[in-house]
């Protein structure tokens, strides 16, 4: 281990910690603009040109305002709840996959953080102790109303979590392998997962938007039965903490969406390009944004069409529709592989 | 050599915690230094090359369990602190059993010898791949049996659970 290769991968976290920053903090604006199209208004079109300084403005607005803690709250836990969940949406993208190899001077950089052989487990980890920040939250501002969003988003986490993992297993039994960089790898060209697993897919991406709390599943700060949820007594930029976690989880859950059933980095034809290694690595690069992109969006546009579950519904879906089918894709992909391996 | 120095910093937190999970007065504070010994187990995991065992690890108890008791906490005690008063009698008997089972503790540990010590890096037995072969392989029984009891465990709580059984 080289000087060369700690400062590299240094260089790498701070890229990609900043380009995950910049990409929320636009998706804020990206939101309201989309919100916009969807209910035939403008949007935010006073700040810049097209709204594009808005982020600028409310992230400014967030950081001077009053700075206020309820008396009764558990002093440590309360700063603790959103540094927690800040830290905990960031940590994911230490193992996502965001290209391929560059080749320097017959070294090989990879674009990846870190190649653990365990990485789709690593994600899973992280998912499971995202719920301590809001729980830790809820709980340390001593507020009935924060208190019930709190354990509302805890068990919405929980519930949905177990089903998630159960669409992963089913792709992990396929490719054979936990690393992200080798199920990314396997997806070469236009082999996509999606079209070996669409069940997967559709159970995984679900739960992924329960685990972001966005709509339809928002009810941990549904305003009409408990005011702002679990973040009711939180201001200034210790909200805006919690807010912008938010817009990072719906990134690299859509990052992850990409890299696990959409190819991450392949595209169709790409050996047929003639392209260099280099050349079709950053191509690849941009390719995956492309399509983080495209499931960024997809989240907004579910959230301004779709109502709100009740949360018995919410429940019903979680343990009695989604878990059932998934342990059937689960049984169903080692009946296939069974087959497949005897004939 | 950095990896000494980890080992020490990672003992010292788990230990602390552990502590602080005995000292702490109030129930939530308990809760959340246990989950923080969880994590320094698994970064004792990590240490002994054992990846696989330490994200299993946070997965399952800092993940799973450790959440449920966070929520049974928060829904127990939502505002109240309540400090529990025990007699004097049982203070008293505490303490003379928790030093017995003590000595019971340094008196196993006395006849067993020091494990020879390995290279974590040589085992690689924690390693997701050789720990399958071993579970699936020279383990098969005993592991479909453990499945079984945790299913037979499930089907249990779902049981105590539900209120109109019969």
């Amino acid at each position: 281990m080289s000087i060369f290769f700690i400062l590299y991968k240094l260089i790498l976290a701070s890229v990609i910690l900043l380009v995950s920053l910049v990409i929320a903090m636009y998706s804020t604006l990206i939101e309201r603009k989309v919100a916009g199209f969807f209910q035939d208004r403008l949007g935010p079109n006073r700040a810049g040109v097209y709204g594009i300084l808005q982020p600028l403005a409310d992230g400014l607005k967030l950081f001077f305002k009053e700075e206020f803690m309820p008396n009764t709250a558990d002093k440590f836990l309360y700063i603790l709840g959103p540094s927690l969940t800040m830290m905990v949406a960031l940590l994911t993208s230490a193992v996502i996959p965001w290209g391929g190899s560059l080749v320097i001077g017959g070294t090989d950089y990879s674009l990846q953080i870190a190649d653990i052989n365990i990485g789709v487990l690593y994600v899973f980890a992280i998912i499971s102790v995202g719920v301590y920040g809001i729980m830790i939250g809820g709980w340390a501002s001593n507020n009935k109303y924060a208190l019930m969003g709190a354990v509302r988003a805890a068990s919405q986490m929980i519930s949905y979590e177990l089903a998630m993992g159960m669409a992963i297993i089913a792709l992990v039994m396929m490719s054979g392998t936990l690393s992200l960089n080798e199920m990314v790898q396997q997806q070469h060209g236009f082999h996509w997962n999606v079209f070996y697993q669409p069940f997967a897919f559709v159970i995984f991406i679900i739960c992924a938007f329960a685990e972001c709390n966005r709509s339809p599943f928002d009810l941990p700060e549904c305003e009409t039965e408990l005011i702002g949820g679990y973040h009711t007594e939180y201001s200034s930029m210790k909200l805006g903490f919690y807010l912008f976690a938010e817009y990072i989880n719906m990134f690299i859950s859509s990052a992850m969406i990409s890299a696990l059933f959409f190819g991450g980095y392949n595209f169709p034809f790409m050996d047929d390009l003639g392209l260099s290694h280099n050349a079709l690595t950053i191509i690849g690069t941009l390719v995956f944004f492309v399509k983080i992109t495209f499931f960024g969006f997809v989240f907004m546009w579910i959230r301004w069409t779709l109502p709100r579950f009740r949360y018995d519904q919410l429940m019903r879906l979680g343990w009695k529709a989604l878990l059932p089918l998934a342990i059937l894709n689960v049984i169903i992909t080692g009946i296939v592989m069974m087959i497949q391996n005897h004939v | 050599m950095f990896s000494e120095y980890l080992f020490f910093i990672i003992s010292i937190a788990a230990i602390y915690s552990a502590l602080m999970v005995l000292i702490s007065k109030k129930p939530i504070h308990s809760v959340l230094y246990l989950t923080l010994c969880f994590f320094a187990i698994a970064g004792h995991y990590i240490l002994l090359n054992a990846q696989f065992l330490a994200v299993v690890h946070i997965i399952v108890y800092a993940g799973a369990i450790m959440v449920l008791f966070l929520f049974t906490v928060m829904l127990l005690n939502l505002n109240i602190e309540n400090d529990f008063k025990k007699p004097r009698l049982i203070k008293f008997a505490a303490v003379i059993s928790g030093s017995i089972f003590f000595l019971l503790m340094i008196a196993v540990l006395k006849s067993y010898d020091i494990a020879i010590v390995q290279n974590p890096a040589l085992t690689q037995i924690g390693l997701v791949k050789n720990l399958g072969n071993v579970l699936f392989k020279d383990y098969l029984l005993p592991f479909e049996i453990t499945s079984i009891l945790f299913l037979a465990a499930m089907v249990g709580a779902v049981m105590i659970g539900k209120k109109d059984i019969y």
